[in-house]
């Protein structure tokens, strides 16, 4: 059995069609799997080679890979919830109770989305913290620490936009006390707010203005940095690996 | 002619009349390795099934928590009616826990845009980035330096009744002061306590405050963000 699937994808790899698509033969040699990586543009920004003791799982805990996948299930699950949101008062909250109950797999759909979102937050903490404590921020990497502060922002923004969504009173209130903070700024504080809120109060402007950061600006910014972020993972020699003098003098 | 030859050298030597030296090899030695950071393995397949795994695991991990944990859904929102306590999401409560203790432009704008860029400086600032232990130099001064910053800090937040963050700078702050006096041969704590360099000390305060901010401002603050316990009811 084993045999003869391994058989018939040694087939199918080998027709003109698959070659036409992945642009290779079958990634047997060392210099097919080369283009296996650096001739596909879901994974050119993927380095080659890694160091065998980066791929450890004391290494990373796999935390950046982690925080990046959540990020892709909170984007296939979020479209698929756009399909049922209407960012108006009060349909936001009808449609969560539409989720409840007429929608198929509507509640696991949410949860889903809920659990990954904390989930990411924690995770991309979690990450930094881990990096700090392995030194992972010291030269040459001193720029994509950087990044990965824009990042952690970028992910409290995301998911901080994404829950006035629901529109029910855990939503606004908690919105309600963290958009006051930012009225304690200095000369500008008010106006900030009110760019913000498209208003004075939490209300349907704030709704629609958070709505679109959290579908459209946010998760672009935060693809177009985590672009720049793996790039330069990259570029910058890999993930940090202790050499054996490391903490001796 | 002979002017032209002497610029030209420089650039476009021929080999045989004029050898260069590319390498200097001396008897009986090797080139040395000095990379100790270990074999490379190709990335496809090694990275990527590793990644498949980890999404898959991931996968499993989220369906299986999301059939038996429900998202919450409250109330319609109603600006009239407001909640006590009305709290903000869970990882701005340390936030919302210092607004409690200070005032709204030390605990809403300073503090955090003083973590934003200390988080962002962390590679460029390079006192001690090599990472030498805190007591390897000059001890009895450097220890007169921190005992004083943690004696300020500690009359400081008691002035202001901050006891939620006074309680993890004074632990930290209590392991640092052991790890001076403790013999590193006396147990294995005190060895690595006192191999730790200062930006170690310093980020662990910082993420020792942070968590028990966001703990306390999570589980055991209620109404008018008084003192509760997790296990207790309150409000209705």
């Amino acid at each position: 059995m084993a045999t003869t699937l391994q058989a018939s994808l040694d087939r199918l790899r080998a027709t003109r069609v698959w070659k036409s698509i992945f642009r290779r033969g079958p990634a047997v040699t060392n210099r097919s799997r080369s283009q296996a990586v650096f001739g596909n543009l879901f994974l050119h920004w993927l380095p080659v080679k890694v160091r065998e003791k980066a791929l450890t799982v004391r290494a990373s805990y796999y935390l950046g890979s982690i925080s990046f996948l959540l990020f892709i299930a909170l984007t296939v699950t979020g479209i698929l919830l756009m399909f049922y949101y209407h960012p108006a008062v009060p349909q936001a909250y009808r449609d969560m109770k539409d989720l409840r109950f007429v929608v198929s797999n509507g509640v696991f759909l949410r949860n889903v989305h809920r659990l990954a979102a904390h989930l990411m937050v924690l995770l991309v903490f979690w990450h930094m913290f881990h990096v700090f404590y392995r030194g992972g921020y010291k030269p040459p990497h001193e720029f994509n620490w950087v990044v990965g502060v824009i990042l952690l922002l970028l992910t409290l923004f995301l998911s901080y936009t994404g829950y006035l969504l629901p529109w029910d009173q855990l939503a606004f209130w908690a919105i309600t006390v963290g958009s006051n903070i930012i009225s304690a700024m200095p000369f500008v504080g008010s106006k900030m707010r009110f760019i913000l809120l498209g208003g004075n109060v939490v209300g349907e402007n704030a709704l629609l203005r958070f709505y679109v950061l959290h579908v459209v600006v946010l998760p672009l910014a935060a693809f177009f940095f985590i672009g720049v972020h793996f790039w330069r993972v990259q570029k910058d020699g890999g993930l940090t690996v202790r050499s054996k003098n490391d903490g001796k003098k | 002619m002979t002017e032209k030859n002497k610029i030209e050298t420089g650039f476009a030597s021929d080999a045989q009349k004029n050898p260069q030296r590319v390498v200097f090899v001396t008897r009986n030695t090797s080139a040395k390795v000095t990379d100790e950071r270990g074999p490379q393995v190709m990335t496809y397949p090694h990275l990527l099934l590793r990644e498949a795994i980890a999404l898959q695991v991931l996968v499993v991990a989220l369906v299986l928590v999301a059939l038996f944990w429900d998202a919450p859904l409250e109330q319609l929102a109603n600006p009239l009616l407001t909640p006590n306590p009305a709290k903000a999401p869970w990882y701005f409560l340390g936030l919302q826990e210092l607004l409690h203790y200070f005032p709204p432009f030390v605990a809403g704008v300073i503090i955090p845009t003083l973590v934003v860029l200390g988080l962002i400086v962390i590679p460029y600032f390079n006192v001690n980035i090599e990472g030498a232990p805190i007591w390897e130099r000059r001890p009895e001064q450097h220890f007169r330096r921190y005992a004083a910053v943690i004696a300020g800090l500690t009359v400081f937040l008691a002035l202001f009744d901050a006891w939620t963050v006074l309680a993890p700078t004074l632990l930290i702050g209590g392991l640092l002061v052991w790890s001076y006096y403790a013999k590193p041969e006396q147990s294995r704590a005190a060895e690595y306590l006192r191999g730790r360099p200062l930006s170690w000390w310093l980020m662990t305060w910082f993420v020792a405050v942070a968590m028990i901010l966001t703990l306390v401002g999570t589980f055991f603050r209620g109404p008018g963000w008084s003192w509760v316990w997790p296990w207790r009811a309150y409000g209705a």
